[in-house]
């Protein structure tokens, strides 16, 4: 009788039986699985209906249970008990979400790759059962570029090189120059890049033929109003940050007035206000490009996001630091600058990520005023009568660009987490 | 007898409904060397931390250096440049290097040449014996280390007194020396100090006069020997004891 209860609970005396049976029947279930989806076969089929569909289960669990002993002194045991075979709940969800990978791999393989259509250039070439990637191919101009006219688009692709070169100067100012670098990226870079978009994407002047923002779109419009807010809307924050804790009244009410109501108000409705009613109050000789409008009008709005993370990271920092600065003999700006806001910034990294990436998430709600950005150019395709019913490539498509471009940010926003970071 | 380098006559603070100090009367000569104690909660603290205006009172004078600390006062940055504090808690700022904590403030309030400012952090550094440790991170240091780098931060603003906040509470017992030597030599070299501490040896050796504080009164103030010797009031006897 003891010997049986022995012979179920596996421990370390008998851990080369136990790991062998485990792993061939985990390994049949896995067999059993993966025939099931590529091949189409069902190798248990002699047994009842039931029965069959949750074999590949029962065996796992089983086989998992059996692999199950603490402190084998095999490693890779080991790591695979800590991480994925704690308890039987465990064993169970790690066999449920591996068997599902496994089945629905195959369709969505044969759909994406192998019986997807990219030749052609119309609708008729896609007869296949799979993706029709011609839409996207014969629209990627329109999802890069928008309304913009074909053979300008080296001026957007030039305009963007040189904003992106203009970013990098930062990295080789001399060293008596780096005392500059802020102002630079604050006040001087944006300058430039305005200049340069003005000028190269909008033009009207040089000999350029003048392109009206209604016609700029995709993903180059997301870049361009990303760029702006997110190089506009920091600074801002930082403002609102240090006033929200000012000992001055008038400017601390004013920022807590500022930051709760664009907390408060919906982005979309901002978005509204900017393009239909700002106008309204404006004089009549007075024009100002929608597109300017909703730069603007996001920048504010997400300032008030960036100065509540940035008030956190300035709250954090012990009292001692304030006291030690001005022990120092230093006024409240070579205090906040030399000493605390390099501090706090450098802790609120996370945070600011977080706002930026939504930010750039929030970029094709500019489609409520008429703007189509890279999903706003996808709304507009898939409702073209020669090219019906392709949402499905469009979004997909969409959703890889987004990713790429937030993934890029976030690994970033890691990176210079590492390269600030101190020992306290 | 010189005219008092800091003055102070019948100031008052509250926090809130509380006093924390009380009616205090103090005057300091220049070059005196004055270690001011009592137990936790008396004020201390608060009093030193008056003095540079860390903490703002609400009656009475303070003078320091011939400038009345007030509201009013408009170059509060001028006079707390040159009045040093050390803190219980180090403060340095760890983001900078042990060389920059120490250069930070001369070259960006007293705008010395970066050079200069070096030089001058290299030597204080060197006085408090961390010279090789110049460019480490705060963090990378012990906690003495890092209380004589923030002595040596305080001096390279060439201050004309210094104030110490408990410097040695946060330590070990093993480290408190390191700094209270520091102070001597720092004492010996006729800086003007005001030492909140608990230290009665550091006291005995480097003080000119020891104030003894409670309830955020100055219960006694009197030379060194003779506090020691003939404690006057009953409180300080008792303190005393304790602490002895």
């Amino acid at each position: 009788m003891i010997q049986t209860i022995n012979f179920l609970k596996p421990n370390r005396d008998n851990i080369k039986n136990y790991s062998i049976i485990g792993t061939f029947l985990v390994l049949v279930s896995l067999i059993d699985v993966i025939s099931n989806a590529f091949l189409k076969i069902n190798l248990t089929s002699f047994l009842p209906g039931s029965l069959t569909t949750l074999f590949p289960l029962i065996i796992g669990l089983i086989g998992l249970n059996m692999m199950r002993i603490d402190y084998s002194g095999n490693k890779k045991l080991d790591l695979l008990n800590k991480n994925i075979n704690t308890n039987n709940f465990n064993a169970l969800l790690t066999l449920l979400i591996l068997f599902s990978i496994i089945k629905a791999l195959p369709q969505s393989l044969s759909w994406m790759i192998f019986d997807a259509t990219i030749s052609g250039d119309s609708k008729d070439a896609c007869t296949g059962t799979g993706a029709c990637w011609t839409y996207i191919k014969v629209w990627f101009r329109r999802f890069m570029y928008g309304m913009y006219p074909n053979e300008f688009h080296w001026r957007i692709n030039t305009a963007f090189i040189l904003v992106i070169a203009l970013g990098f100067v930062g990295y080789f100012m001399k060293d008596n120059l780096k005392k500059y670098l802020a102002l630079y990226y604050v006040i001087i870079y944006p300058v430039i890049a305005y200049l340069v978009i003005y000028y190269l994407i909008s033009g009207g002047s040089f000999g350029l033929q003048w392109v009206e923002t209604g016609a700029w779109g995709g993903l180059s419009l997301t870049f361009i109003v990303s760029f702006f807010c997110l190089i506009f809307c920091f600074p801002l924050g930082m403002i609102f940050a240090l006033g929200r804790r000012s000992n001055l009244p008038a400017i601390k009410y004013i920022s807590i007035c500022y930051i709760e109501f664009w907390r408060g108000v919906p982005l979309i409705t901002v978005l509204f206000m900017s393009s239909v009613m700002f106008p309204m109050f404006l004089p009549e000789d007075f024009f100002m490009d929608k597109l300017v409008r909703v730069i603007i009008a996001i920048t504010l709005f997400e300032a008030a996001y960036c100065a509540e993370v940035i008030r956190g990271g300035l709250q954090s920092l012990p009292r001692g630091q304030y006291d030690a600065a001005k022990s120092l003999g230093m006024g409240y700006w070579k205090m906040h600058i030399f000493v605390i806001l390099p501090q706090a910034l450098k802790l609120v990294i996370p945070g600011i990520a977080n706002t930026f990436l939504a930010l750039v998430k929030d970029t094709p709600l500019i489609f409520v005023v008429g703007l189509a950005e890279l999903a706003g150019m996808l709304a507009l395709a898939k409702t073209n009568p020669k090219w019906l019913g392709f949402a499905m490539e469009g979004y997909i498509f969409a959703s890889i660009i987004f990713w790429i471009i937030c993934y890029a940010m976030s690994k970033y926003s890691y990176n210079l987490e590492a390269k600030y970071k101190t020992e306290r | 007898m010189s005219d008092p380098i800091i003055k102070i006559q019948n100031m008052n603070k509250w926090f809130g409904d509380f006093q924390v100090l009380k009616n205090i009367n103090l005057e300091v000569e220049a070059n005196k060397k004055i270690v001011v104690c009592g137990p936790s909660g008396s004020g201390k603290s608060t009093l030193i931390r008056c003095i540079n205006r860390l903490e703002e009172h609400q009656e009475g004078d303070i003078i320091v250096d011939g400038n009345e600390l007030s509201e009013k006062t408009k170059d509060i940055e001028k006079i707390r440049a040159e009045v040093g504090m050390v803190f219980q808690q180090f403060n340095l700022f760890p983001h900078l290097s042990i060389l920059d904590n120490c250069t930070l403030a001369p070259i960006w309030v007293k705008k010395m040449p970066k050079k200069d400012a070096q030089e001058l952090a290299l030597d204080q550094l060197k006085k408090v014996q961390i010279d090789d440790q110049a460019n480490k991170f705060p963090g990378q240091l012990s906690g003495g280390q890092q209380q004589r780098c923030a002595i040596a931060r305080a001096l390279c603003m060439q201050p004309k007194i210094m104030l110490f906040d408990e410097p040695t509470s946060a330590l070990d017992p093993e480290m408190i020396k390191e700094v209270l030597d520091a102070m001597v030599n720092l004492a010996k070299g006729g800086m003007t100090m005001i030492v909140v501490t608990h230290e009665m040896g550091f006291a005995k050796e480097v003080a000119d006069e020891v104030i003894f504080m409670d309830e955020g009164m100055i219960i006694e103030r009197a030379d060194t020997k003779e506090f020691f010797a003939n404690p006057k009031s009953d409180r300080t006897k008792l303190f005393l004891s304790q602490i002895l």
